[in-house]
Formats: C-alpha cells, structure tokens, sequence
C-alpha cells in the first residue's frame, strides 16, 4: 500500500528528472511524466492515485503547473485509510492555497476529520487546517478545534492551539470563545503544549482587548513563574540549546509578558524583577543566549517605565553594537531604534559606531544604520554627521546612492543651521548622485536660493563650478535656473563672499554651459525647457552675445518635442523683434513664497503638480508686490523709460507666464488660444494660469482688471490727468502682451486704446464695402505705425477670394500680415494688419494707393481707390 | 513563514540570499519581510517572518528542524531531502504549524515520527 515503499516509481522519476543535463531535457521529462499522470487519473484507479499525487507535488516544487491534480487530492481526502489521507492532506497544503474554489469542498472531509477516532486522522486534518485555513472555514470548523484543545492527547492539544491562532487571525470576531481554553494550557507541564497555549494567548492579545485585560488579570504571575522555573531549572537535555533550557519557550513567554505589560503599570511592576533576572543571567556568548537577550530587551523597553532595567537593555544593546557577528550588530541596530524614543542620551553615546555601520558591506545593516542615524541627527551634531554621510556618498555602492542620497536630503532640509551650509551642502549631493534626488528636493532647493539674496552670486558661481564637473540632471537644472536667473551676477563677480576665490567666468562660458545642456542627448524635456527660458533669460543680461544666444533658440525651432519647438519660435521672435520690451519680460523671478511651497509640498500631490509649484507659488508674490502701485507707475512714468520700468504689473505676469511654460504648456497654451478675444480676457487668462483656485488670485485680478480699465476707457483717463502720455503708456503695456503672442491677429481693444492718440478713418467706401483703418505706434519706434484694417461688407451677398493690396511711395516701407479670412460673409467683416515705416516720419505724412479683388457670384470684381486721409503726424 | 528546503522552489528569495557573503547578516529584508537563512554546506535553509519577528530565535529555530533531520535520517544529506520529501513535510508538519513554532523538543518529534512511520 505504500506509494513511497512498494512501488519505485516515485523514486524513477525523481532520479530522471535529476540526470537532465538541460532545462529543455527536464520539460520534456516533466512533460512526460505529467502526461503519464492525466492518463492514469483518467482511468481513476485508486491504487495509482496516491502515488500520482506524490510525483506531481515533487512536479510542483520544480515550478510546474499542477491544477489537475486538484481534484485528485479531494479524493485521496475521503479515501478511508492513513497513508492515502496523508497524501491527500500534504497535495492539498502544497497544491492549493486559501483562494481556490476547490477548498470549498474540502470542508466536509475536514469536518468528518476532526471527529475522527484516530488520533493521527485527527491530527491530520488539524494540521491542513492551521496551514490553509479560510475565513468561511474558520468560522464552519472553530467549534471543532476549540473542544480538540482539551484532547487528552497532547500532540492534538498543540495542534488544535496553533489552528486557533490561525483561526482567530482569519476571524478576529471568535477571539472570545478560545479566551478560556487558552488560558487552560497555561498551565500545561508539556513545552509543546505550553509553547503553543502561549503563542495562542499572544494572538488573542494581540486582536482581542477583553482577552487582553482578561489574560492580565488572571495570568500574569502564572507567566511569569513560569518563566523563572524554566530559566532556574537544572540542565535539561531533551530542551537545552546552548546550556540555556528551551530558549523558544523564553521567547515566547517574554514576548507575551510584553503585551501584557504594555501600558499596564502594575503588571509592569510585577515582571521586573524576572526581566532583571533574565537580562542579568542569561549567557550571551551563543545565538541563543542572545536571541533571549535580544527579545527580553524589546520587552524592557516596550513594558511601562522601570528606568533601572532600560539602562541595562541599552547596555545589553551597547555591548550587542560591538560585537564581531554581524547577526548581532544587525539585531542591536534594530532595537536602539526604539531606545532612541526613551534615551536619546544613551544611543547617542554610539553614535561613532553606528556610523561606521552606515559604511558596512552587508546591505541589510547598512540599510538600519542608516535609518538609525537619521533618527540620531540633531541640531548640535548635524554639520558633523552630514558631513560623514556625504564624503561616504562618493564611494558607495550605485545601488545604495538613493537611499543614501534622500536620507540626507532629509536631514540636511530638516536642521540646516544657516542657508548657505545648507546650499553647499544640497549642492555636494546633487554634484554626487543628482540622478537620485527627488523633484520637490531640488524645487526646495530653488525656493531657498530665491529667498537668499545676499546669496544668489556666490551660489551662482558655485554652481557653476560643481556643473563643470558632474553631469547629474538635477544639478544642471538647479544650475541653468540660476544661471538664467543670475547669470549678470555670476560673470561680474557680485556678492562676493569673504572666503570665495574670484573667478573670471565669460558670457560665452555661461552660455556654454546651458548650451551644452540643451544640447545633451541625456537632457529630459524640463531640463531643456529650463535651459531655453534660461537662454531667453542670458539674451537680455548679455546683450553682447545675443546673437549667439538666439542662434541656440533657433536651433531648437527643429526640436522633435512640439512645446520646445512652439516656445524657440516665440522666444525667437521676442529676441528678435522685441527688443524693447525684453528686458521687463525677463527679470529676475519675483522671491519665491517659501510658506506657501512648503504647504504645497506637505499636501499629497503627485509628481506633476509638484513640477507646477514653481511658477504657482511665484505669483502670489508677483502680484502682492505690484498690487497698489502699478497703475500709479504706469501712470507716473514718462513715455520714454516705460521699458525699464521694474515692476509694471504686465511685465510681471508676462514673466509669470514665462514660467509657467518651462513645465505648464498646456494651460499656457489654453490661455494663448484664448487671447484674440479680448484683451482685457488675456490680462484675465494669464492671471488663471498656474492658480487653480481662484480664491488666492482674486485681488490681483481686481488689480489688473482695473488696469484693463484704462485701457478699455482711456477716455476717462484723459479726463482725470492731463498729461498726455498715460494712454500712451497703457497702450504700450497692452501692446506688449500682444507681441508675446504674435502672430495672432489684434483684438478690438487695441482699436480703443488707440483712439484718443490717432482716431481711426475711412480709408474706402463703396456701395459694397467699406475700409476702416485704426492705428497704433510700437513703442519707442515713432516711425512705424501699426494699421489694422477692417473689410466691411455692405451688399447682401458674399465675397469669396477677398484679396487686399497696397502701394505706397519711396519713403514709406509697407508690411502686410495676412488677412483673417478671405471670405467675407453679408454684413460680416475680415481684418488685416499693416505695417507702415515711415522713414521721413515728421515731415511727410502717409500715403496709399489700394486695390481690392474678390469674387462676388463667381464673376472677379476689382475696386482701387487712394487712400490720403491719414491722421497727420503718423 | 515558509521554509523552503529545495532552494529552488523560492527562485527570487534564492537570488537574494545565494549571492551574498559568508560574513553578512542572515537576514534579507523582502519585500514587506524578511527572510532568515541559514547556510549547512551546499544547502540553504530560509524563513520568511514578520519584520518584528525575532531573527535571532529563528536562526535558532532552523538548526533545531536541522538537527531534527540529522537524527532522522542519520547524517541528512541533500539526496535524502529530494527523494524523501515527504518525510520532510511529515517532520516539518510536527514542527512548525500555522507559521508557528509546534514543538520544541526534538526527542518529542523523533518519537512521533516512528509513530507515524508505523502507520504508512
């Protein structure tokens, strides 16, 4: 009957699978044998079925697939005799786990098992139980398993125990019906029963507080008897490890007086002298010993306060620290981790050695160490301990960079004495293993530049220095960011500090290095994004070099990514023609709200918006700062400096939307879109990028809207202030926002706000269309004039093909841009913008000749005209 | 916790614990775990417990299951454990069960076993 005795067969196939020489043979032998197998399950003979079973569990064990035999197991289960059920038992424990349908039908047989007459069956079924125990079968079966934990037979007793554990743990709502039998094996003579009762009465401790108190109450000084006749009792040789007897019932037993003990003086009181007795007497020169050691210590410090016997632990600990076995060294760490919480004095006093653990090769200690250190840092020994991590940081494992890195990230943002230690110090880990640090790490890292002032050139040229030698993509970013921000302050040596060396860095080298980052294969898209607003930036700080300056934006017109290509050719286009106002565009960002970036990065937002928090948090400064005075600046100042103006509120947000399309194109985008419509929507536009919540923004749009006003009624303006040049101003302001967005055709606001200056005219007027031009002057240019022409269509009946040209005399230049359409609907309207350079502007006035073509019914119709009515002075 | 006596039944756990040096630690943090190994010649004995779990107790623990199989088989080599391991589930059942520690006497499961053996 024996499927492991009587027949070789098991013993074949183990020894023709071990003789593969490939893995390819060893498939072909399984897929074999698996074959053999599902033909004889087939023929369902039950001599076969046990043995079946056995070569597909060893089938198992190798990784293959064995769900058909599943069946196979449940009726080996029913089969009356032992040896078939032991089969049966073992191909379900290792075949089958809890989540399998299959497990349903085992229940029965289970049943019928524990009611066995034999003890063995019993203890059988028990065993399958405690290892595969669901939730429904906990629930169908517990009442079993409790009357089986006062069996007379001990091994069942130890068994039905340890099933309760497992039972309890599925359902935690039949805790309390085990609460008496469990304290019953307490005072069991049998180890393997008492082991078990005690392991039991920790479960229940653990997920039961009634049982809790109940066990407390009524067991507590039967504990710890217990515990001190097995730890003063002679030598026993059937549980004697290491001359200490039974060090697993120690265990056990000292980690149920822990729960106990937690949070409960008296019960406290009443185990310190034990705990003394074993911290005291245990030998601590062998595994075991110190395995006690260990769990008596966790007891020590998690039971309630007895001073005396912490400072034996941690002294147990210190000694535990300078052993040679690593096992130990690994276990100490772990425990003065939560010694820290008691006696931070105590720990620190180790502070060398579990330094030196930090540096360990073995992984696992190195990983506690150094969760340990950072637990260790404070404000007193934190210049010391950084740098120890730090010079370490240079030759550790890759693998162990990250982790290194982001602990002291961590301690360096949390207790920095003084910012400029804590620049150096972010500055050395990013030089080191930039690759690891984290977005928000390095934003923090901005936001505190932004706020250090009198900081920014020396931290400008340190970065500076440390970029030419590491190519870590979060160091470049930091570096190109301020560069782009600071880069005057890097080439002419300002803020010197007193311990700096002067440097002599060119423009030509600042821009190298943002060159060589936009450049770089390895570079991501914020970096190059970063590094062309830093360009943008560098093209107004080093007027010398703007050629070369542009010439790497126009190289990034031909980048693969859309958003780097739409901002090279806007960026371009304000190198190029907008010289005037490119100075206030690209100022120094405003100082970055350190509050305000901290509660964003404290809220459980994700990578991209921490990516926004940049820009978002800069406004709310850009606009606290302009808030009042802006309309008075813009109303104050003369025509002529207007350019320089540092904080005209258009210029500010201008920039805010710079910053917002180094990482936020979409909604910059969004906002772009939606300018034609009117102005005083894209002074609102640019507001609502990068805030989400309108609450925060709602003064400053207020401000700007009163802005807007101006420009929408100058009229009133004129009429409060008699200087001429307000409307002026406010026109040029308006106008600037425009040229960001060139290449869109101008908004009807641009028409009022010229008004007052040069009243628009009727160029033309037929019986079917009627021309209107309204004109505007780029600021600082008084020769050229911007003309927007309106096309009206007064017939019923639509123009296709509408075409408009134009000539003018030698000393004028015409440009014109294209039309809006070229169809012009009944009563509907087309615009197009000119562009007229007069270039005796003051003597000669304008001049056109004009001709218009379209199709009207398919037949081709051609009006001229002269236009002379020009406003004088244009 | 699971032991596992064929090293490669746990492929992953096998990787982390075979390449590592004689002198570290016996312990490898896994995943939310740790597994706790023992080396006895070309055989790897591992647990995989709860983090708050002894290390010590189980490094102990596995030289107790491994005494245990010497005195079962007289001199346990790795032959004996692939082609008998059934036996070693029998023994491992008497051992360990529902993750937790079942006896501790090895006398006591040596006895058992020649119970059992008798029934098969």
């Amino acid at each position: 009957m024996n499927p492991f005795s009587s027949g070789t067969r098991l013993r074949d196939m183990i020894r023709s699978i071990r003789a593969c020489k490939t893995a390819a043979e060893e498939r072909a032998v399984v897929r074999k044998e698996c074959a053999d197998i599902r033909a004889s399950i087939n023929e369902n003979d039950p001599h076969d079925r046990h043995r079946n079973l056995a070569k597909l569990m060893f089938i198992h064990m190798l990784g293959y697939p064995t769900h058909f035999g599943q069946m196979e197991c449940l009726k080996l289960i029913a089969s009356p005799g032992f040896p078939e059920k032991r089969i049966g038992y073992l191909g379900l424990m290792l075949l089958l786990d809890e989540r399998q349908e299959v497990l349903m039908l085992v229940t029965n047989s289970l049943k019928q098992d524990l009611n066995h007459t034999n003890q063995y069956v019993v203890g059988l079924a028990l065993c399958a139980l405690g290892n595969i125990c669901s939730a429904e079968m906990a629930r169908d079966l517990a009442p079993e398993v409790e009357r089986l934990i006062q069996f007379r037979d001990p091994n069942i007793r130890k068994k039905a125990a340890l099933c309760s554990t497992r039972i309890v743990r599925k359902v935690p709502d039949l805790a309390e019906n085990f609460v008496n039998a469990a304290a019953s094996l307490l005072k069991e003579k049998h180890h393997g029963v008492l082991i078990t009762g005690v392991q039991l009465c920790y479960e229940l401790c653990t997920i039961n507080d009634e049982a809790l108190e109940y066990f407390r109450k009524k067991c507590t000084e039967g504990l710890i008897k217990t515990l001190r006749d097995i730890t003063n009792s002679a030598y026993q040789p059937e549980y004697d490890v290491a001359g200490i007897t039974d060090p697993f019932l120690h265990i056990r037993l000292l980690r149920l007086l822990r729960v106990i003990g937690h949070g409960d003086a008296d019960a406290s009181d009443l185990m310190t002298d034990i705990l003394a007795q074993v911290a005291t007497k245990t030998e601590s020169n062998k595994n075991a010993g110190n395995a006690v050691l260990y769990e008596c210590v966790e007891t020590i410090m998690a039971i309630e306060d007895t001073s005396s016997l912490r400072v034996l632990a941690i002294n147990i600990l210190g000694r535990f620290l300078s052993n040679r076995d690593n096992n130990i060294r690994y276990v100490a760490l772990n425990m003065l981790m939560k010694a820290i919480a008691f006696d931070d004095q105590a720990v620190q006093r180790h502070r060398v050695t579990i330094l030196e653990c930090v540096k360990d090769p073995d992984a696992s200690i190195r990983k506690r160490a150094l969760e340990l250190v950072s637990l260790l840092v404070n404000e007193n020994n934190v210049k010391q301990l950084t740098k120890e991590l730090i010079d370490y940081l240079e030759i550790s494992d890759e693998d162990f960079k990250e982790d290194l890195s982001a602990k002291i990230c961590f301690i360096v943002e949390k207790f920095s004495p003084e910012k400029i230690w804590y620049i150096d110090q972010m500055l050395k880990v990013l030089s080191e293993a930039g690759k690891f640090v984290k977005d928000d790490v390095w934003h923090a890292l901005i936001v505190v530049i932004s706020n250090a002032s009198e900081l920014h050139g020396y931290t400008v040229r340190a970065l500076y220095k440390a970029v030419i030698y590491s190519e870590q993509e979060t160091l470049v970013r930091v570096a190109i960011w301020c560069i782009g921000e600071y880069g005057d302050l890097l080439v002419n040596n300002v803020g010197m500090l007193g311990n700096e060396d002067p440097m002599t860095v060119t423009e030509c080298d600042a821009v190298d290095v943002i060159e060589d980052a936009i450049t770089r294969h390895s570079s991501d898209m914020t970096t190059k994004a970063m590094a062309l607003i830093a360009l943008l930036k560098l093209s107004s700080r080093f007027p010398s070099i703007s050629e070369r300056i542009k010439d790497i934006i126009v190289k990034q017109k031909g980048s693969l990514l859309l958003e780097m290509q739409q901002r090279a050719i806007e960026f371009n286009s304000i190198v190029d023609r907008h010289k005037n106002i490119r100075s206030s565009l690209v100022e120094r960002m405003p100082v970055l709200d350190e509050a305000t970036f901290n509660v964003r990065r404290a809220g459980s937002f994700p990578a991209s918006a921490s990516t926004m928090a940049k820009p978002s948090v800069s406004l709310p400064n850009g606009v606290e700062k302009p808030a009042a005075p802006p309309l008075v600046d813009l109303l104050d100042m003369d025509s002529d400096d207007i350019m320089s103006a540092p904080s005209s509120s258009g210029a500010d947000f201008l920039q805010d939307l710079l910053g917002v399309v180094d990482l936020g194109s979409s909604s910059a985008q969004s906002g772009a879109t939606q300018a034609p419509k009117a102005g005083t929507d894209l002074l609102l536009d640019i507001l609502s990028i990068g805030t989400p919540s309108p609450a925060q923004n709602s003064t400053s749009s207020i401000d700007l809207l009163s802005t807007a006003d101006v420009n929408k009624n100058p009229s009133n303006v004129l009429d409060a202030i008699s200087s001429p040049a307000p409307p002026h101003i406010a026109t040029t302001a308006s106008a600037g926002m425009f040229d960001l967005l060139d290449g869109l055709s101008p908004s009807p606001s641009k028409e009022a706000t010229n008004g007052p200056a040069y009243p628009p005219i009727v160029a033309y007027e037929s019986s079917s269309l009627k021309i209107e031009f309204s004109f505007s002057k780029a600021p600082g240019k008084p020769q050229t004039t911007n003309v927007q022409a309106t096309f009206i269509n007064l017939s019923p009946n639509i123009f296709t093909d509408f075409i408009f040209q134009a000539a003018v005399p030698k000393f004028l230049q015409l440009h014109l841009d294209p039309a809006s359409g070229n169809t012009l609907p009944a009563s509907g309207n087309i615009t197009q913008s000119l562009r007229v350079n007069n270039s005796q502007h003051g003597k000669k006035s304008l001049v056109m000749r004009m001709r218009v073509g379209y199709k009207l019914n398919g037949k081709d119709v051609l009006e001229e005209g002269q236009i002379n009515n020009f406003p004088r002075g244009l | 916790m699971f032991l596992s006596k064929n090293p490669r039944n746990r492929k992953s756990n096998l990787r982390l614990v075979v390449n590592r040096d004689a002198k570290f630690t016996n312990f490898v943090e896994f995943r939310t775990h740790k597994v706790i190994y023992r080396r006895y010649a070309g055989l790897f004995f591992s647990v995989c417990v709860d983090m708050t779990d002894n290390e010590l107790a189980y490094l102990e623990c596995i030289h107790l299951f491994v005494e245990i199989l010497d005195h079962f088989f007289s001199n346990v080599c790795e032959l004996d454990l692939v082609f008998n391991f059934h036996k070693v589930y029998l023994i491992l059942d008497e051992f360990i069960l529902a993750g937790e520690l079942q006896e501790t006497s090895k006398r006591a499961i040596i006895e058992r076993m020649s119970e059992l053996e008798k029934l098969e």
